[in-house]
């Protein structure tokens, strides 16, 4: 397509009125910040900004509302994952039992390289049980590559509880109601 | 002060000259190019709704209670790190380079700048004292003269850092200072043509008698004002430096205190060409009020005079930066279009306007 130019007038081919209209846009901006005082910018440090709900930073493990890791060590995060950030050790056939009732395993290791993650939030896609989410945290630093991976103690610990639904505390109680005879509608 | 007055005449000239030249660059020069940058950054700042530079602090800000944090906040600390950066950086020489050249480049660069400084009178008297470092009769010859010599510290940076971007870089200056001298210098000749004399204190006399040139001839600031842009290689006429395009343009390779050097000459050619439009447009040290526009009898109206000439010069240099941040760079033949088919022409029709007016005013 071809954008046909429009004629410029004498005047306005002397480049004045747009010299002038520069001006006048560049002092509405400098009187605006300088007077009064309203900048775009935050101070970062100082400053923060506020997450929103929903935003997409890093992927912690939550626990549920009795305080017991969700994770069930299904390693479906670990398969899924892009950069492979996610490492899992699974409690093997001596490890310890889950914390949760009714639950058949936890991992006995669970690390995030946050050096990888990219934050593209497949884990929380593919979780069953609800166990990571992808939480407001955008700036994680650390003084070396060691510190950068994150434990199973420190996701939890950062991670927090999650109020949603305790899967397999109502699977318990299904299962319990069906002992007795006649079954609950 | 009895031992100055015993020594001869040239004696006593060479030490005043010397004093001169030392205050104006190291107390008056070297201050303002570390401010002009600094203000440069924060007028920037505000223009793009930012807040700029407001981190800098020395050790001792701690111990001033609120004048400290309030000077942080506008940056006054700024250039002595930036200067400290500048001296302590790694002075990386390429190997591709050519040494002599690359290492000669940024002190031709800076001087000619500061050379041009030499012939404004930046004051009336201080005593005995005239307030110019060389009160030449051929003022603003010698100005265009060493002006011109600017261009071969950037093209002698373009050539002898060898890599493409650089010699771009030397290629636009050299065309670009070289069109414009012309359309500056023939800007002025009006000017001389009304005051009669190249000498720059005459023609501040001259305005103190009469209205400012400004007045007089607005169609020669304009020109004036432009080729000044062009000249020191400000926006919208960047185009050696160009950082889109050029990477830095003609100074890509350098690095610490020769890239340092390079920005001095800029800023220095903004002070030198702020000065020399305050002197030619704007009545130089005077005022037309409160008895000004006379020669100082006292120190007090000296210091008065330098401080009127100072504030006019950072006014010029306030517009300089703004208009940086206001205007698009033009391209490299619409540069050359303004130049060579508008400012050209349009100088010489002033001349001739110029010539034919003085000629009727003269011959009744």
């Amino acid at each position: 397509m071809i954008v046909k130019r429009a004629n410029l007038s004498f005047w306005e081919r002397l480049y004045l009125p747009a010299l002038l209209s520069g001006l006048q846009v560049t002092w509405r901006h400098f009187s605006r910040t300088f007077f009064a005082g309203k900048k775009v910018t935050m101070e970062y440090p100082e400053q923060k900004w506020v997450v929103p709900e929903g935003y997409r930073g890093a992927p912690y493990l939550v626990r549920d509302q009795s305080g017991d890791t969700k994770c069930v060590s299904c390693q479906l995060c670990e398969f899924v994952c892009p950069p492979k950030a996610i490492k899992i050790i699974p409690p093997g056939s001596s490890g310890k039992p889950a914390e949760r009732a009714n639950a058949e395993k936890m991992p006995a290791e669970f690390e995030i390289n946050m050096l990888r993650c990219i934050f593209c939030g497949f884990c929380q896609e593919v979780c069953p049980e609800e166990a990571i989410f992808l939480q407001r945290d955008y700036s994680l630093t650390g003084l070396s590559r060691g510190e950068m991976i994150y434990d199973k103690e420190k996701l939890l610990a950062l991670g927090g509880t999650h109020a949603g639904v305790q899967k397999w505390k109502h699977k318990l109680d299904e299962a319990k109601e069906q002992e007795t005879f006649p079954v609950k509608g | 002060m009895d031992w100055i007055n015993q020594l001869n005449p040239t004696m006593q000239f060479a030490i005043f000259s010397m004093l001169k030249v030392c205050v104006v660059i190291f107390l008056a020069v070297m201050p303002i190019v570390a401010y002009a940058v600094l203000v440069e950054r924060k007028v920037s700042a505000f223009i793009q709704d930012r807040v700029g530079p407001n981190r800098a602090a020395p050790f001792f800000v701690k111990y001033l209670p609120v004048v400290g944090p309030f000077l942080v906040r506008l940056g006054i600390f700024h250039p002595l790190a930036d200067g400290l950066k500048s001296f302590l950086k790694e002075d990386f020489t390429p190997a591709h380079v050519r040494k002599v050249y690359f290492w000669l480049a940024p002190a031709i660069a800076v001087v000619p700048a500061m050379l041009a400084l030499a012939v404004i009178p930046f004051g009336s008297t201080l005593g005995a004292q005239k307030m110019v470092i060389a009160d030449l009769n051929v003022g603003i010859l010698y100005t265009f003269g060493i002006v011109s010599l600017g261009v071969y510290g950037l093209v002698l940076a373009g050539y002898a850092s060898n890599s493409k971007f650089s010699f771009l870089g030397g290629i636009r200056s050299s065309a670009q200072m070289i069109s414009y001298e012309i359309a500056m210098g023939m800007s002025v000749i009006p000017l001389f043509m009304l005051v009669g004399d190249l000498n720059l204190s005459k023609v501040i006399a001259y305005q103190a008698d009469g209205a400012w040139l400004v007045f007089k001839q607005p169609i020669a600031f304009v020109i004036f004002l432009v080729s000044a842009f062009a000249e020191t290689n400000r926006l919208p006429f960047d185009l050696p430096e160009a950082e889109t395009e050029l990477v830095g343009g003609y100074h890509t390779e350098y690095s610490s205190m020769k890239f340092a050097l390079f920005f001095i000459g800029e800023y220095t050619a903004m002070i030198a060409a702020s000065a020399m439009m305050v002197v030619l447009f704007f009545g130089g040290w005077t005022l037309p009020f409160a008895g000004l526009d006379q020669p100082a009898t006292t120190l007090v109206m000296g210091f008065a005079h330098i401080g009127i000439f100072v504030t006019k010069m950072l006014v010029l240099m306030v517009v300089f930066i703004w208009v940086r941040w206001m205007l698009p760079r033009f391209r490299y033949d619409q540069l050359m279009d303004l130049g060579w088919r508008r400012f050209v022409p349009l100088a010489l029709a002033n001349i001739v306007v110029t010539a034919v007016v003085l000629w009727a005013l003269h011959a009744k």
